[in-house]
């Protein structure tokens, strides 16, 4: 019964998020006034999401929403409230929806909202929050505890941000073949930075953060569906579902991190799995190879071993080499270096690595050292083992994770 | 900019761990400190003894008033503190993130408030 509720509660919010992210997409790409879009729906999209998981989804779920935002206009009035902006709002919006009559034929803007939110002149770091406000309604104080960043100061980030998609005139229009790569990267970078804030937190023990990952699952389907021949859209979603797949077996029954290495993939959600498979495959078709397709297949090669009982360690080093070639990052690199000492043995993995230690960006990067331990470990050499183990576990801010890099630091004393 | 971290966490809880998890506590302070250290943010920081040690003072009407016990009594109890040095205020949340007691307790952040000349 429980559960039942949660499922009409599930299905309600989605078809609350789905119709408001249109209507403020479908407004703004008119108005290009996000902040002005908001307002006039903001509370129709509250009601909503009180009312629908007791009365189930309205028929035409945009039109309810239009309905309660004007009569709630009306209220503001006689209290002197409102804004002329949010007026004008409800009213191009009533006309288009009484012209049209049905849901169905309001016109999906969401993907132009979309680009204009990850727009090169919108500040980078801002625009998966962003993305997260327009199209699903977050507040800010939730956006803020995701992201690590005080409510006050995301608020006044997104503020800002509104104001100058209005004030630069920033275009709500997909961009043109030529320029839709680098365009398209910071949209699915925004996407995928939602996702990673959510997967942090595996054991979801902090419901905001795992509804994140879910949120940033939502949106790849948003993006796969609204631009179904870009093989990168597909590979990011088929990159994000693979990872979707393990998490329950992430955690112990007590709680304790399992490296992928061992954890047992009876639990990995098959389905899941198929339909990441089957997501690269169709992109592999466009024959147009990119960093989440890249990404993608390592997880799918990992997602074998369920088959095959083992893990192809120099076909994983091979796709990490193609990645560092058209993707680098100090992160690729880690991970490169990791399947290097798999493939080549722990010494060879640990040349790789200390290639990476001139960059500065690495000393606060909990990954490089527990990485580095880990090689140290395999090699002998204890106490500089011991040292980067103290570095990783002092940079650690998961305390399951924090847990098991304590135990391998103790393992190193006992042998 | 310099900001004060200030710990809190359960006192009773943490008097009443087992041993092995008091140990893997320090450890994992004494892992932070480092990492704060290597990266240049620490400026100072230490432990407190329990509120059992706290003494309040207060003065009012010229009489100097003495209590057993800490200012207020919360479900956590100020038990640390650092001072670190940090670009601005996401750099010196992901250093409150990373504190053991972020995941046990809270983590209060504090800007220092400069003196400017």
């Amino acid at each position: 019964m429980e559960n039942g509720l949660e499922i009409a509660r599930a299905a309600a919010e989605a078809a609350a998020r789905q119709s408001y992210g249109k209507l403020v997409a479908w407004l703004a790409a008119r108005t290009r006034d996000v902040a002005g879009a908001e307002d006039a729906l903001a509370d129709a999209f509250a009601a909503a999401l009180e009312r629908w998981p007791q009365t189930g989804v309205p028929e035409k779920p945009e039109a309810w929403l239009l309905a309660v935002a004007r009569r709630r206009r009306v209220d503001a009035v006689r209290r002197r409230l409102t804004g002329e902006a949010s007026r004008d709002h409800l009213r191009l919006i009533a006309e288009e929806m009484e012209a049209r009559m049905t849901d169905d034929d309001l016109p999906d803007e969401r993907l132009r909202l979309m680009f204009a939110c990850a727009h090169p002149a919108i500040e980078a770091s801002v625009r998966a929050p962003l993305i997260l406000q327009t199209i699903l309604g977050f507040d800010a104080a939730t956006i803020a505890s995701a992201f690590l960043v005080s409510p006050a100061t995301m608020g006044q980030r997104l503020v800002r941000a509104k104001a100058r998609i209005r004030d630069t005139g920033i275009p709500f229009r997909v961009p043109e073949r030529t320029e839709l790569g680098e365009r398209l990267d910071a949209v699915l970078e925004a996407i995928y930075a939602t996702f990673a804030e959510g997967w942090s937190d595996p054991a979801g023990t902090e419901t905001r953060r795992r509804n994140l990952a879910t949120e940033g699952i939502w949106l790849g389907r948003l993006m796969a569906s609204l631009m179904p021949h870009e093989p990168e859209a597909l590979g990011l979603l088929a990159l994000m579902l693979f990872a979707e797949a393990r998490r329950a077996a992430r955690r112990s029954a007590e709680g304790d991190f399992v490296p992928l290495k061992e954890q047992d993939c009876r639990l990995w959600d098959r389905a899941l799995i198929d339909e990441a498979e089957a997501l690269l495959s169709c992109a592999a078709t466009k024959a147009v190879i990119g960093r989440y397709q890249l990404e993608a297949a390592v997880q799918s090669a990992h997602a074998a071993r369920r088959l095959t009982g083992r893990t192809d360690w120099p076909a994983i080093r091979e796709l990490y080499d193609a990645l560092l070639s058209i993707a680098g990052s100090p992160v690729v690199a880690i991970n490169r270096a990791v399947a290097i000492a798999e493939a080549d043995g722990a010494a060879a993995g640990l040349a790789a690595l200390y290639v990476l230690g001139d960059d500065k960006r690495l000393d606060n990067y909990q990954p490089y050292w527990a990485a580095r331990a880990g090689l140290l470990a395999r090699l002998g050499t204890t106490t500089q083992a011991a040292e980067a183990y103290d570095r990783a576990i002092g940079l650690e801010r998961d305390p399951a994770v924090r847990r098991f890099l304590q135990g391998k630091r103790k393992d190193l004393d006992e042998s | 900019m310099r900001y004060m971290l200030l710990i809190y966490v359960n006192e009773a809880a943490m008097a009443a761990a087992p041993t092995d998890k008091t140990y893997e506590i320090s450890a994992a302070y004494g892992a932070y400190t480092e990492a704060l250290k290597t990266s240049g943010a620490w400026l100072a920081g230490d432990r407190l003894k329990p509120t059992q040690a706290a003494t309040s003072v207060r003065m009012a009407n010229g009489k100097t008033n003495v209590l057993d016990g800490p200012y207020a009594d919360t479900k956590e109890q100020l038990a640390g503190f650092y001072m670190i040095e940090a670009e601005d205020a996401d750099a010196a949340i992901a250093w409150a993130a990373r504190c053991p007691a972020a995941s046990a307790g809270t983590v209060e952040l504090r800007p220092i408030w400069e003196q400017t000349m």
